[in-house]
């Protein structure tokens, strides 16, 4: 009978505390309230378009009316591996895409160790700001800029032509160097943190152990640090992959991402273009695979 | 109730110990196997060590001990070559080190944190040395095996360190450093991630593994304890310099300066008719009113604090005659509550005018005054 009574001249609890009560000690329910706006947003709205874009890869186009036929047939997906040019295209965006990962990987890890290894707290502070600066700056921007400096009367010919020499000028080159500069701080932030994990006393033990610089670096460093490469490399790969304006800006040569483009806004070939941009995909899944293979996703 | 009893104060040990090293024990013919002339190290306006001389024997387990920010480590640094002197010269084995680099010396290190290589095998971590040098193969694997079964992890080679435990990671790195032989074996503070049981355990067999190995070992640590239980000689440094070398014994019953008083035990330090002097508090008796205290000096005083300890009690006695001692007795039949009674009682401690040892000013502040 008391026991009623202390229960019933209890405060009432406000809606937010009985809420909270019901939260406290259930860890999956909570985590599962705060999570279900995000999840939906990226069930819905991000696998959503993709899967209906991979369901339209199946589809095709009347020849004669120019409408949809919504049945499913594999005839966009023979169309890519028969017709040459669009094996070709995508050759040449892998390639691309290859290269530019590579020169990153080349040109990020002397800076990322300098960053990480040699220069002073204060340095580094400053590296970091000027390494991620130029992407403060519009993509749209940067591209037209090298655009002009690529142009015939542009500055790259201005200062090589007295030379004797001239530069790329637009094409597979100018890709190349223009998707290279704008990926590659991409690559020097991984690397840079992966490196700055490796414990400086594991340097010191090595040359302790008698190993010189040179074989620190290739015993050490590098087998520790290439994971972060890799990481770098998903960023550097996959954006150059996607791209398809810088190639229409610097070149007139087609990537993968400016057939989807035109297939797609040009209304010619919805489907087409959807099973093209299924190539891109099944790369990236691919070179995941590998890179978890390799550790990776530890550095990202 | 003063005794008349003069306060003598042995002055054996007046020469400042920097000035006048121990000969080192077996290094009557040979160079010593590793020789500090003047060895200094500035960083910016922060002297890390100034001017330390000091000179080991071959096969001896020498110690720095010392607090943090003592110049212990920098001197192990710089004796491994991953610092430079700024001043003076490292000779190993009479060869003059100083200038080469760390990789080009005969000596190998134990760090704090073990720095196992994460990526290789216990195996691998082991015979990493040996392969950077181009050592066979088979030698490797054999000499991997061996080290492995001393510091007994035999087996464990195909482990990656990050399976192992704390104290496992600890004999991986200690099996490193001595498979590549090293004239010279340093270590820096390597139990001092462990717990008290498994660090004194260590203790132990570090010092027979350094038996076994005949190596010498220079390790640093801050631990008094540590330092007195396993080494050949001790240096104990304060403020970038060395206060006293000398073996465990000499450091703790004839302690040459205040500091050292202090840091290697507990500063009991008094001064009577001008002259400074120190007691450990082991020999100093607590008298009961029986007691005529025949033939030891006494001083009357209060108690005030008492610290049972299980073993021993400590008390702290306020003198009438200025001062303060620590007095540690054995708990042979005093209770814990008999103990924490004696607070506030008014007694009278006795010990022997022998027992008594003259401290000098720290040589740190000797320094201080006379730089240069």
């Amino acid at each position: 009978m008391e026991a009623a009574d202390a229960l019933a001249s209890a405060p009432r609890r406000s809606a937010g505390r009985r809420l909270a009560g019901l939260f406290h000690g259930h860890g999956g329910l909570q985590a599962g309230a705060l999570l279900s706006g995000p999840l939906a947003w990226l069930v819905i709205l991000y696998l959503g378009s993709l899967a209906v874009m991979l369901v339209a890869a199946f589809w095709s186009v009347s020849p004669l009316s120019g409408e949809l036929v919504k049945s499913l047939s594999l005839d966009n997906f023979k169309t890519l591996v028969d017709e040459p040019v669009y094996r070709t295209i995508a050759g040449r965006t892998i390639a691309i895409a290859s290269l530019v990962t590579l020169t990153d990987a080349v040109l990020a890890f002397p800076i990322a160790f300098y960053m990480a290894k040699v220069a002073s707290r204060r340095t580094t502070a400053v590296l970091v700001v000027a390494v991620l600066m130029p992407l403060w700056a519009s993509y749209l921007v940067k591209v037209y800029a090298w655009r002009q400096m690529l142009s015939t009367d542009g500055v790259i010919n201005w200062v090589l032509n007295p030379l004797g020499a001239h530069g790329p000028g637009y094409g597979n080159t100018a890709v190349w160097l223009v998707m290279s500069y704008l990926w590659l701080p991409y690559m020097v932030i991984p690397i840079f943190a992966g490196l700055e994990r490796i414990p400086n006393s594991l340097l010191s033990a090595s040359e302790d152990l008698g190993a010189s610089p040179w074989t620190t670096f290739r015993r050490v460093i590098l087998p520790l640090a290439f994971p972060a490469v890799v990481a770098g490399s998903i960023f550097t790969f996959s954006l150059t992959l996607g791209d398809y304006i810088t190639p229409q800006l610097v070149s007139n040569n087609q990537f993968i991402g400016n057939v989807v483009y035109n297939n797609v806004t040009g209304g010619t070939n919805l489907p087409l273009g959807s099973a093209f941009a299924v190539v891109p995909i099944v790369v990236m899944i691919l070179y995941l695979l590998v890179a978890r293979r390799l550790g990776a996703f530890e550095h990202l | 109730m003063e005794e008349t009893a003069a306060i003598t104060v042995d002055d054996g040990e007046r020469e400042r110990p920097a000035e006048s090293p121990e000969p080192p024990p077996r290094a009557a013919a040979e160079p010593p196997d590793v020789r500090l002339a003047g060895v200094r190290k500035a960083y910016g306006d922060v002297v890390a060590v100034a001017g330390v001389d000091l000179e080991i024997a071959a096969g001896e387990f020498f110690t720095l001990l010392g607090p943090s920010g003592s110049g212990k480590t920098t001197t192990l640094r710089m004796i491994a070559g991953f610092e430079e002197p700024d001043q003076g010269t490292i000779e190993l084995a009479g060869r003059d080190m100083t200038g080469l680099p760390p990789y080009e010396r005969e000596v190998n290190t134990v760090f704090q944190d073990y720095a196992l290589f994460p990526h290789m095998t216990v195996g691998d971590n082991v015979e990493y040395g040996m392969r950077v040098s181009k050592v066979g193969r088979a030698e490797r694997r054999t000499r991997a095996s061996g080290a492995l079964k001393m510091v007994r992890l035999g087996g464990f080679e195909e482990r990656k360190p990050s399976m192992l435990s704390g104290g496992q990671r600890q004999r991986v790195a200690l099996a490193r450093a001595i498979v590549n032989r090293p004239r010279v074996l340093l270590l820096d503070e390597p139990l001092g991630a462990l717990d008290l049981k498994l660090r004194e355990q260590m203790q132990v067999e570090l010092k027979g593994i350094q038996g076994e190995v005949g190596i010498t070992f220079i390790y640093v640590t801050h631990d008094q304890d540590e330092a007195l239980t396993m080494s050949d000689r001790v240096a104990v440094f304060n403020q970038g310099g060395i206060e006293q070398v000398g073996p465990p014994a000499e450091i703790y019953e004839r302690p040459a300066t205040r500091f050292v008083t202090g840091f290697v035990g507990v500063s009991n330090v008094l001064e009577r008719d001008g002259t400074r002097f120190t007691v450990r508090p082991e020999k100093i008796r607590l008298l009961e009113a029986t007691d005529d205290g025949q033939g030891l000096h006494t001083e009357r005083g209060v108690i005030r604090d008492v610290a049972y300890a299980g073993m021993v009690t400590r008390y702290l006695v306020q003198l009438d005659g200025g001062g303060e001692l620590q007095v540690v007795r054995q708990n042979l039949e005093t209770s814990s509550s008999e103990a924490l009674e004696q607070r506030g009682r008014q007694v009278t401690v006795g010990w022997r005018p022998e027992q008594t040892v003259a401290v000098l000013e720290d040589s740190a502040n000797t320094r201080m005054e006379d730089p240069q």
